[in-house]
């Protein structure tokens, strides 16, 4: 029923934003044997869709998104980004990082402006853009502090603020929210949301968080407990946007989806906690 | 109210160890002196000594030999500490080269190097500053290449997400990183400068607190000895609070974890 919003983005035709085709992932193990972390998976994601990842820990989620951003090679398959192979890094894409990836030597205004400093931006318009992107995520007056001197929900908006204002096309996320308390995720998510609907860009969102995914994303792709995870499920989400993430949780059809989502997610969970135990 | 205590209970240790240290040279007790003045001086004659030495203004020479020391030691150990650092950390195969003869040097007590340095470089400052630099570089060296080594993966991956090329990854990434280290070892190799210059000069020199130290020394002049050791206490603890404050504005980005409470 909300398929309007996203369906002008998919056109036919036009080359996905992200497609992993069979991409595989193995580790050389120090014992001479091969663990394989993640085995042929398949996904694609449009120009301008919102795609979240959800899949119990140790799935491999991560990797997937390291290898979207090329940071990391796959074993297997290929990565193709806006049509063309992926070689070297994924110079399109920008990366929230789940743990602290601010330079802690740089104000929060010095780290949102590296960016377009290192591209060749003069420093006064760089800070200049900076200064305007802290005012966006809510930290105008924050701009001189450290990071050490900001919460962890602040230091979020900073590297939000951080990755776009060099306007990638693609956004990739991995579990960005993750260490943040209940309350402060949800602002986080709205935030998120407000941003991303002002340019609809591709994004790659990890999570672990079920509720979240929904919440946040145009479709929702499950992946089974590792090793050799792969890609078990594929939903798309019927609601409505612009959304707000705490009213969208009230919605009957939120919670029709996020049912049938868990029953096949609960049993990969419980799984992947055999399996984590059992080591 | 407890700072104020605190320093009326810091001053009382003070009064009372030269309280008795003047007592037990003073006065004899049961028609014995504990410690005899000749191998202890006391108190008043130390404090004479002191004082005639600012009086007449000898005491600025020989300070300012050893602060050009210390100082010449720390700029060049610093100096030496950070390239060579850099140098190892992103070239490791350098570093497992050489890993086996850095250990062995650093392992070797420096004073040993004293009399070679003195017979290479003559009595003049450069062979205190030789020793003092043998000192500063390890500690540097160390500290910058762990610095360089330990960058955090996550905000090295993020820098170049961000279209970092490598030149602009060792400015903004791996230069503070290293530097941040440096300066965390700031007192222990500015202390290590100090120790290289006094014992240079103690060993041979015509100049300087260790100079002065050992002279008084050589003719039993007990006094001087302790005087020259209080001057050189006092140095060290201007320096000191010298390199506190230059920390504090170089580090200001980092959270004060342990720091002490005044």
């Amino acid at each position: 029923m909300a398929e309007g919003a996203t369906a002008t983005a998919r056109n036919n035709g036009q080359a996905m934003a992200v497609a992993l085709t069979g991409v595989g992932v193995a580790f050389r193990l120090a014992g001479g044997g091969v663990y394989t972390a993640v085995e042929r998976a398949t996904l694609n994601v449009a120009d301008g869709e919102f795609v979240a990842i959800v899949g119990p820990t140790g799935c491999g989620k991560s990797t997937l998104l390291n290898i979207a951003a090329g940071l990391m090679p796959p074993s297997a398959g290929g990565v193709d980004i806006f049509g063309t192979s992926l070689a070297a890094l994924n110079r399109q894409a920008g990366y929230l990082f789940q743990a602290d990836a601010l330079f802690p030597w740089k104000t929060a205004l010095e780290n949102v402006a590296i960016g377009l400093e290192t591209a060749g931006t003069p420093q006064a318009e760089a800070r200049a853009r900076a200064q305007s992107w802290l005012t966006r995520v809510g930290l105008g007056s924050f701009g001189d502090r450290y990071p050490h001197m900001l919460s962890g929900g602040q230091r979020k908006r900073v590297g939000l603020a951080q990755v776009l204002i060099r306007d990638p096309k693609i956004l990739l996320m991995d579990e960005p929210f993750g260490p943040l308390d209940a309350q402060t995720r949800q602002i986080m998510g709205n935030l998120l949301l407000d941003l991303w609907n002002a340019d609809r860009k591709a994004v790659l969102f990890v999570t672990h968080d079920l509720e979240e995914a929904i919440a946040l994303s145009d479709r929702v792709v499950i992946m089974s407990a590792g090793p050799a995870a792969r890609v078990i499920g594929d939903w798309r989400v019927p609601l409505a946007r612009p959304r707000d993430i705490s009213e969208v949780r009230l919605d009957p059809a939120f919670h029709e989806l996020h049912r049938e989502i868990w029953h096949m997610l609960k049993a990969e969970v419980i799984k992947g906690y055999a399996q984590t135990e059992g080591v | 109210m407890r700072r104020v205590q605190l320093i009326v209970l810091q001053v009382l240790v003070a009064v009372v160890s030269i309280a008795l240290w003047h007592a037990l040279t003073t006065y004899p007790i049961f028609g014995r002196t504990l410690l005899p003045p000749f191998f202890f001086s006391n108190p008043l004659d130390v404090a004479q000594q002191v004082v005639a030495w600012f009086a007449s203004g000898v005491i600025w020479k020989h300070l300012w030999v050893t602060l050009i020391e210390a100082l010449l030691a720390f700029v060049i150990g610093s100096v030496g500490g950070v390239l060579v650092g850099f140098w190892f950390a992103r070239q490791p195969r350098v570093a497992a080269v050489f890993d086996p003869y850095v250990k062995m040097v650093n392992a070797l007590p420096r004073v040993v190097l004293a009399p070679i340095f003195t017979l290479w470089l003559g009595l003049g400052i450069w062979s205190k500053v030789a020793l003092g630099v043998t000192l500063v570089f390890f500690i540097v060296f160390f500290n910058v290449y762990q610095g360089v080594k330990e960058v955090s993966p996550t905000v090295l991956a993020n820098a170049r997400m961000l279209g970092m090329s490598e030149r602009q990854l060792m400015r903004h990434v791996y230069w503070p990183s290293a530097l941040s280290w440096m300066f965390s070892s700031l007192h222990t190799s500015v202390g290590f400068a100090v120790v290289g210059a006094v014992v240079g000069e103690y060993l041979g020199s015509a100049a300087g607190l260790g100079y002065l130290i050992q002279q008084a020394e050589g003719v039993f002049d007990v006094a001087g000895v302790f005087a020259g050791m209080f001057v050189l206490a006092a140095f060290v603890i201007v320096i000191d609070t010298l390199v506190t404050m230059v920390e504090k504005r170089l580090l200001v980005w980092r959270p004060a974890v342990g720091e002490g409470r005044p």
